[in-house]
């Protein structure tokens, strides 16, 4: 197994940065505890992340943007662990749909994960160990609330804007309705306002994929010099196949063999879409901290909006003053369509501004990470409007 | 509404008929500066951007076609992709000072109930359609016995999104059904010019080749 290690030491680069992350971190004191819905607070606590372009004098041009599951805050500059672009860099950067030469762009590492935000590999400071499993469960609503301390933290008021997809996304919605006054406009991209019991049950195969692993050691494998490797490769797998649409699996691999003329009758990566999936779930190991995973999916297991509203989502949204504009994809089914279309009705019964575009793609809910002229066109489109309607200077 | 819908013309397609754009400039100069409109069947946002430009409204659109609503979302206009049959029910009692109905009442399913809906969600409730009554119409039907193709009714009986056709009279009809006050209507003659206002119902109908109406409660 191929694990990023420094060159030097040896460390392994993945919780290097989880401890000491490339990015800028902000660190919160005892006297700044996070209050978590789990009836807990953290404290102290720190979230790491990066900033492109720059704050103007009103501090009116401030976009967040928030990232997916497995994400970072290296949205458009280089992981320092896999030395990759950012993951949004095509559509964030100098001229692109979200435009540095005009935003300023705060993209946090959420707390829970593991790229230098507080996260289950950070040392709890009471035990001298890392927290694993005694970090209290986290919430999306948990997330977006130390993001919000952490736009205190550096001056601003209010956001110009708030853009993420899938549980980017959620972060997204959670923004305009736990800080309304606070988010001039909003992009949720191919998300819902809930988790839908389908979403759950995947997640939960994951999750039981990483803690059948052995080496998971009840969640203490920092600690035992462990990684449950495994168990995270094959929860990544099955996740990765929910990103994904049956026409571009058909189209990008069909029933084609790997490295072979004929079936090997045994149980090697026969399939090209086999050796795919393993190198898919290989490569998540190296930089993801299992434990994390599991945080992570619990969060967005637990997300529902309108449950806080008794079951109303139209309440949540009520005297919504935020601009939105929704987007799905056309071929996503972990959040298909009618989940941004509902966002979209309660939305409507408050006689908001909202704009939704459904786009016609096969690539899946992974449409929103790849360059898809319509959706970018859509992006592009919003952020100006709403730039022009908030008085900022093209 | 997805991949699978039937491949019928888009309104996005119907926008773009030279009548049409006599009927936007007409229908921009009824509303008032700066209030909140709904555009419902928005096509491309051609109407949405001349009432943002010349009238600084607050717009808001329906629209069924996707390259409508993406032309749309790209121009940096609100709109949803939706359907005015079903979608309307989502909106709140007067939401709007202006629930705009261009060209689209034709397509509509139940067109009593579309208009109902407008008329509990816009204070005032504007309606254009294409005249079935107009003396073409009549002329094709009568001496050749075909439906009629004419410019503002560009499509063949086989394959046109309008099943729900009605003339400048069965509309007035509709209004009273639904208990609308007509607060004052105009035609428009194959020129697209404004037909004189003092002339009776029954020559609008037969001279009209649009109309446009501004209902209120």
């Amino acid at each position: 197994m191929s694990i990023i290690a420094d060159p030097v030491t040896g460390e392994n680069l993945g919780i290097r940065e989880a401890r000491q992350p490339s990015s800028k971190v902000a660190y919160f004191g005892e006297d700044e505890p996070l209050r978590l819905d789990a009836g807990r607070t953290l404290s102290p606590f720190h979230i790491a992340y990066e900033t492109y372009g720059e704050l103007n004098a009103a501090k009116s041009n401030a976009i967040y943007v928030c990232h997916a599951l497995t994400g970072d805050q290296y949205a458009a500059s280089r992981s320092p662990v896999t030395g990759k672009e950012g993951w949004w860099s095509t559509l964030i950067g100098p001229g692109k749909p979200i435009d540095t030469n005009r935003f300023f762009v705060v993209c946090s590492n959420v707390i829970g994960s593991c790229m230098g935000s507080t996260g289950p590999a950070t040392i709890d400071l009471s035990t001298g160990l890392p927290y694993a499993l005694d970090l209290p469960v986290l919430t999306i609503p948990d997330m977006v609330r130390a993001q919000a301390m952490l736009i205190d933290r550096l001056g601003i008021d209010q956001l110009f804007a708030v853009i993420g997809g899938s549980m980017g996304g959620m972060q997204c919605l959670q923004w305009t309705v736990a800080y309304p006054g606070r988010v001039f406009a909003a992009l949720p991209i191919a998300t819902g306002a809930r988790h839908s019991s389908q979403n759950i049950a995947f997640h939960e195969v994951g999750r039981q994929a990483v803690m059948a692993d052995p080496d998971w050691r009840g969640g203490h494998y920092l600690q035992y010099g462990t990684r449950p490797h495994k168990g995270l490769a094959v929860a990544r797998m099955a996740a990765h196949v929910t990103y994904l649409s049956e026409a571009a699996l058909h189209r990008k691999f069909g029933r084609n063999l790997q490295d072979r003329e004929k079936l090997g009758f045994g149980f090697e990566a026969d399939f090209q879409i086999e050796s795919y999936l393993r190198h898919q779930g290989m490569t998540f190991v190296d930089r993801f901290d299992a434990n994390a995973y599991l945080y992570l999916t619990r969060a967005m297991d637990y997300f529902d909006i309108a449950a806080e509203h008794g079951g109303r989502l139209a309440e949540a949204f009520r005297g919504a003053r935020t601009r939105f504009c929704l987007v799905s994809f056309s071929s996503d089914w972990l959040f298909p369509t009618s989940e941004s279309r509902s966002i979209v009705h309660a939305l409507n019964a408050n006689a908001a501004s909202v704009s939704f575009v459904e786009i016609e793609t096969d690539r899946g809910h992974d449409a929103f990470l790849l360059e898809e002229p319509e959706f970018f066109g859509a992006v592009q489109g919003f952020v100006s409007s709403a730039a022009k309607a908030r008085g900022l200077q093209p | 509404m997805s991949a699978t819908a039937a491949p019928v013309p888009t309104t996005a397609e119907v926008a773009q008929t030279p009548e049409r754009r006599d009927d936007l400039a007409l229908i921009a100069d009824l509303v008032a500066e700066g209030s909140r409109v709904i555009d419902i069947g928005c096509g491309d946002g051609s109407l949405m951007s001349l009432l943002e430009s010349r009238r600084g409204v607050d717009a808001r659109g329906i629209e069924l076609s996707q390259p409508g609503v993406n032309e749309c979302v790209r121009r940096g206009l609100s709109v949803i992709q939706g359907d005015a049959d079903r979608d309307l029910v989502h909106y709140p009692d007067g939401a709007f000072d202006y629930a705009i109905l261009s060209q689209t009442i034709q397509a509509t399913e139940n067109p009593k109930l579309v208009l109902a809906e407008l008329l509990r969600i816009g204070r005032r409730v504007v309606v254009s359609f294409p005249n079935f009554g107009h003396w073409s119409v009549r002329f094709s039907l009568f001496f050749k016995g075909r439906m009629p193709v004419t410019r503002n009714l560009s499509y063949a009986w086989y394959d046109t999104p309008n099943i729900h056709f009605c003339t400048i009279r069965d509309f007035v009809e509709l209004t009273r059904e639904v208990g609308a006050e007509v607060e004052s209507a105009i035609a428009l003659n194959a020129a697209g010019e404004r037909m004189g206002m003092r002339m009776p119902w029954w020559f609008w109908n037969l001279f009209g080749q649009q109309a446009v109406f501004v209902l209120k409660r």
